[in-house]
């Protein structure tokens, strides 16, 4: 047995790992935690063990990612789409400085949003950096892919971003893997002009990248990851990365023979689009994520026999299957039963014995005794107090706006003001905006709902918990009788209602932090122990 | 051969365990398999399902398309229901009848029941009861991969083997346990098959 099983996520990490990766930097996010998860599970025969702590934040991760490669070592950094965001201003310019030893991007798309909290396409952020992007199609292209764009990313001196999405990150398939290679060695550059971005320096590698666009695009044209497979009819799809699955199951369900242009690597191959429309009538634009490229060809080359997203052949959000892309063909797919109108949705819930519970229990108590009780929250386990029964946050926006979103609410007059922050979102995007408040004196009472874990995304180190965060509030600035600790359970109901009572009101900023280890990695340890692993 | 399987439960329940023994069997039949998790936010308690494909040509979705599920699989009768559109017009569902309950407004055990009955020879197994009786409630998993064996298109042995494989690490005991559990479901199945 040559093929080891794999999620679209682990075939990335496994290919990284045998393209010679010296480090990895990630924050976690549904759905690409699995690619830093497994090279920390596997990472320990490589010479020398390949460096794969979690970061605080995707920025942060960015940057050292950038900075090993400035050294001369191939590394990863991978992140949620959302994650790129955070990412973002480190993204960009690492196309303007560019890099030394291969830098992989690997993004993982949420589209459905099924565990974030929108659907943007990562591959307009390549287009906005003039990056050139993968985005192979099956679990063993993502493996080849991954580590062929570490030498892409070398020949061409720049960063590679590869986007995946969630049905292919979530999904195992057998891959099989070719011979490993060595870590590259230290070959730290000293390159002021390229790596010093005052404008001059800035200038001139802005015009670098930008003559750098006609080569990025003749190696699309020669990718293995843009293929055609020929067929005849008058109707032709371009199917990009996961979409091309989805189209392929459709002609093979009922056979049909229609040519489908494969796009997996990106700028787009002009002419092997060109010669598509050459030779059908009508094109089938096929996007998993925002019609980018649908766009670009109606533009390109009118609409008239343009089909896609757009038009609504294929619908405009959400992310596709066979069913979609066969309704954009015309053919109705073969369901022939329907949910029974008994069956009711069940949504996820804090599971049984969380602390986070007992926190909204006391919260809620303390809140409906003011007038407004608004709730700033956050993004993590406890953004399910949004839900029944609970319904005991207002706001989750995005990582770290609880503090800040609270701090502007209370300077226009809001009182109270409550955020309440994981631990672990802190630490990644929370800091500065308590920094913020405790700067400007606004009257603000932060809960950091301190579960000592990542817990949403299954338990992944947090960069700071316990005494750490106590003391870095104090640093930031936090009067010591206003940093308090509860511990969230059943029992201390009535002391945690207290000392709500005595923060809240308080007119400047105050921190509580509830101290509770999540019950699932609680579990998790006594199960270890117990096996002896 | 291409088996289609929709594999249903809450977050939590074990049908990625299900998966893993399946594909490591598949895997070890010299078939290509594709297997989609849920991640994230719906493990906690939520609506979880996995679609898992095996044959033995090039498998291109993902995900099975509607209509073509050839079993539903699944450890919760209501969680059984959810994916009627992905079967099959001669699809079968089998499912356990113990309902997890963490919601309020869960349907009636009779109206659930009565709706797995309207499918085509539903496969419907006392999976805790039968778990206890091989010696350990938390089994029950197994005895649902038990009761779907026949109708996978692997070779139940290979099935079995793959089982002692998985659990290997956490001793002989569990192993036998588990496999006692698969035997108990294969045993309900084979009654049930026979009858009708």
């Amino acid at each position: 047995m040559n093929k080891q099983l794999l999620l679209g996520a682990e075939a990335i990490a496994l290919g990284a790992l045998d393209a010679g990766i010296s480090g990895v930097y990630a924050y976690p996010g549904t759905p690409s935690t699995e690619i830093t998860e497994y090279i920390q599970k596997n990472h320990a025969d490589r010479i020398p063990p390949v460096r794969s702590s979690w970061s605080a934040n995707e920025k942060t991760a960015y940057e050292a990612a950038l900075g090993m490669s400035y050294a001369g070592k191939r590394s990863l950094v991978c992140m949620k789409h959302v994650g790129l965001n955070v990412a973002a201003d480190a993204f960009i310019n690492s196309a303007i400085t560019g890099v030394n030893g291969g830098l992989v991007v690997a993004v993982a798309d949420d589209p459905s949003m099924h565990s974030s909290q929108n659907e943007q396409d990562s591959r307009v952020y390549g287009k906005f950096a003039m990056l050139p992007v993968l985005e192979p199609s099956s679990q063993q292209d993502l493996y080849n892919a991954a580590r062929e764009a570490f030498k892409l990313s070398e020949s061409v001196q720049l960063p590679v971003l590869l986007r995946l999405t969630t049905r292919l990150a979530h999904s195992r398939a057998g891959v099989e893997r070719t011979s490993a290679q060595p870590q590259n060695p230290l070959h730290a550059l000293y390159a002021p002009e390229r790596f010093v971005l005052i404008p001059q320096n800035a200038r001139r590698q802005y015009n670098l990248l930008l003559g750098k666009q006609k080569d990025l695009e003749q190696l699309s044209e020669q990718s293995w990851l843009n293929r055609l497979v020929t067929g005849t009819g008058s109707t032709g799809v371009i199917a990009f990365g996961i979409a091309f699955n989805y189209t392929m199951e459709v002609r093979q369900a009922f056979a049909l023979d229609f040519p489908v242009l494969q796009i997996g690597q990106y700028p787009l191959p002009r002419k092997q689009v060109e010669s598509l429309f050459t030779s059908c009538d009508t094109i089938l634009v096929a996007e998993e994520g925002y019609p980018v490229y649908e766009e670009l060809l109606r533009g390109y080359f009118g609409g008239d026999n343009i089909r896609g997203r757009m038009d609504g052949t294929l619908p405009r959000a959400g992310e596709l299957n066979a069913d979609t892309i066969a309704r954009g063909l015309g053919i109705e797919p073969k369901a022939v039963f329907t949910v029974p109108d008994i069956v009711v949705n069940r949504p996820p819930s804090l599971c049984k014995g969380c602390g986070h519970r007992d926190l909204y229990a006391a919260l809620t108590k303390v809140m409906s005794s003011f007038a407004e009780h608004h709730v700033f929250s956050d993004i993590g386990c406890y953004t399910l107090g949004a839900l029944e029964p609970f319904n005991a946050i207002h706001t989750c926006v995005d990582m770290g706006a609880s503090i800040t979103m609270a701090k502007g609410a209370a300077d226009a007059g809001l009182r109270p003001a409550v955020a309440v922050i994981g631990d672990s979102t802190f630490t990644h995007s929370g800091m500065t905006g308590l920094l913020d408040a405790i700067n400007d004196g606004s009257p603000l009472t932060v809960i950091i709902a301190d579960n000592d874990t990542t817990a949403m995304t299954g338990g992944q180190q947090s960069s700071a918990t316990g005494s750490r965060l106590l003391n870095i509030c104090r640093g930031l600035g936090i009067e010591e009788q206003h940093l308090r600790t509860i511990i969230p359970l059943k029992s201390n109901l009535e002391e945690n209602i207290r000392v709500l009572k005595e923060e809240i009101p308080y007119e400047g900023v105050s921190v509580v932090i509830a101290q509770r280890e999540c019950v699932e990695t609680a579990a998790r340890k006594k199960r270890s122990k117990v096996s002896g692993t | 051969m291409q088996s289609n399987i929709i594999l249903a439960g809450v977050g939590g329940q074990g049908i990625l365990t299900i998966a893993a023994v399946i594909d490591r069997a598949a895997l070890q039949s010299g078939l290509t398999i594709r297997q989609t998790e849920v991640h994230g936010m719906s493990q906690r308690g939520g609506a979880v399902q996995s679609h898992l494909r095996i044959s033995d040509k090039e498998i291109y979705s993902d995900l099975i398309p509607e209509g073509a599920a050839d079993l539903i699989l699944s450890v919760e009768p209501l969680e059984a229901l959810r994916y009627m559109p992905f079967l099959a017009p001669d699809g079968r569902i089998i499912t356990s009848i113990d309902p997890f309950i963490n919601i309020e407004n869960y349907p009636s055990i009779e109206d659930i029941l009565a709706e797995l009955h309207r499918t085509n020879r539903p496969v419907l197994v006392n999976a805790t009861e039968l778990a206890r009786e091989a010696g350990n409630a938390k089994t029950s998993n197994m005895v649902m991969l038990g009761a779907a064996s026949r109708y996978i298109g692997i070779d139940e042995k290979q099935l079995e083997a793959a089982i002692g494989e998985l659990f290997h690490g956490k001793g002989s005991a569990i192993v036998a346990v588990n496999i006692k559990a698969f035997r108990k479901g294969q045993e309900l199945s084979q009654t049930q098959a026979t009858e009708t």
